[in-house]
């Protein structure tokens, strides 16, 4: 209703519905929450083999919670120095996201080996691409073939996007479809139903 | 030699930094403890900074500081729904979980038809259709410049390959003929899309890489008391013990077979 009559009274209603979407969210993190901790509690108590790891995790995540209750929430203090919870994200938290993340640079170059046999045309077209992408992304690549850079550009500008493009508008009418299904009650299976 | 003015706080943070990093990094070899332990620890310093956004965004920002100090108790209506998510672990009043799922499914679907339309269907097809042809004072020109993506040789590649790869996922005709050449069109698009979602994916961890060598070279440093070179050879000694002790442990659980 908002989209078609954007009046301030419908516009402070959507508001008002998206916080509260967003409060009702804020809550689903206990479902999760609840399954970590019955996972990790059912192996500390079976003692099964690692159960260790699981104290870790258990502590790890209570000094978090202790650091972030102490700083307010907060990764500054009124100094603008670093709080316990501060400190514990920027030297802890981060370097293990980027590590964890900056591993899988190896496993997909291994994994790439393996995939990318140009058995046919479009094996082949998807090495070149892929090729061309990592080439023209690094300085490197562009001092010894100095196209390579614009080529890997105008793939993502150009053909990259017209696909994007055409997916995204794909995937929007689906789901633009499903939600009338919803609405008018035909589409039941997000609450537990089987499908008719 | 420690310099003197480097802060405790960012000395000690750079030795856990250094730790972790190299935990993580053993992975390389195989499975092992030390990875273990890191990702135990990323699990539960995530999961902890989680709960700590979500308390301080949403339980003290949206619902307590407006209930408390602006009296908008009705915020009391979405902390109830979103406390019967919870029922589903109690089977005798699991089905009010659903109330509170046909509440955020039934707004999700009212709410996302008409940006969907606004913004994923129609300006994507307004950008789609472009002239492919300029008119200048001149007359008509027709731009072949590559680089600008708004040049009409661009737009009409980019008219072909979305025409081509959403017939492609168009199965209502069967791709023969005519059909058949536009849906191998759209593959060929596809292929070279992906390849090139594939490339950056790459440089990017490739970039995370990079970063998390560079603080490991900082890091080495004499003024932080060079803790990559002493947690490697000490992550190096721990790693062949563990090492040496499985094989011991097999070497054992063999003989005691035979």
């Amino acid at each position: 209703m908002q989209y078609y009559v954007p009046h301030p009274a419908s516009e402070a209603l959507l508001t008002s519905a998206s916080n509260w979407m967003i409060i009702i969210g804020g809550f689903a993190l206990i479902l999760g929450l609840v399954s970590l901790i019955q996972l990790h509690m059912n192996r500390i108590q079976r003692n099964v083999e690692g159960w260790g790891y699981s104290g870790v995790l258990f502590a790890a995540m209570f000094v978090m919670v202790i650091a972030g209750i102490l700083a307010g929430g907060e990764n500054l203090d009124s100094e603008r120095e670093l709080t316990g919870y501060g400190w514990t994200y920027s030297y802890a938290m981060v370097p293990l996201q980027g590590t964890m993340f900056s591993l899988l640079a190896f496993f997909v170059a291994s994994a790439a080996y393996r995939a990318f046999r140009a058995r046919t045309k479009e094996a082949a077209l998807l090495l070149v691409a892929a090729i061309l992408m990592m080439w023209g992304r690094v300085p490197l690549g562009e001092y010894l073939w100095a196209f390579s850079g614009d080529i890997a550009q105008w793939i993502l500008n150009v053909i990259n996007s017209s696909v994007r493009r055409a997916i995204l508008i794909g995937v929007s009418l689906g789901m633009i479809a499903l939600s009338i299904k919803i609405i008018f009650g035909i589409e039941r299976m997000y609450l537990g139903g089987k499908k008719e | 030699m420690l310099a003197d003015g480097l802060p405790l706080d960012v000395l000690i943070g750079a030795w856990v930094a250094t730790g972790l990093t190299l935990f993580i990094y053993t992975f390389l070899y195989r499975d092992n403890p030390l990875f273990k332990l890191g990702e135990h620890l990323y699990v539960g310093i995530s999961v902890g900074y989680s709960i700590v956004i979500t308390v301080y965004a949403v339980g003290v920002k949206l619902l307590w500081i407006p209930m408390v100090e602006k009296g908008q108790w009705q915020l009391l209506i979405p902390a109830l729904l979103g406390l019967m998510i919870s029922a589903r672990f109690f089977p005798r009043i699991a089905w009010l979980a659903r109330i509170s799922f046909a509440f955020v499914v039934g707004f999700g679907a009212g709410t996302i038809i008409p940006r969907l339309i606004s913004s994923n269907v129609l300006s994507q097809l307004e950008d789609t259709i472009s002239p492919l042809v300029t008119m200048t004072a001149s007359g008509l020109t027709y731009t072949m410049d590559f680089l600008d993506p708004k040049s009409d040789i661009n737009n009409f590649i980019t008219l072909i390959g979305v025409v081509s790869v959403l017939f492609y996922f168009f199965f209502s005709v069967e791709h023969r003929g005519v059909g058949q050449a536009i849906a191998r069109t759209g593959i060929m698009f596809l292929m070279i899309a992906f390849g090139a979602a594939f490339g950056y994916t790459v440089m990017s961890r490739m970039s995370l890489l990079i970063g998390r060598f560079d603080d490991l070279i900082m890091f080495s440093g004499a003024e932080y008391g060079r803790p990559t070179f002493v947690l490697l050879a000490l992550t190096v000694v721990v790693l062949a013990y563990w090492v040496y002790r499985e094989k011991q442990a097999f070497r054992s659980t063999v003989e005691e077979k035979s």
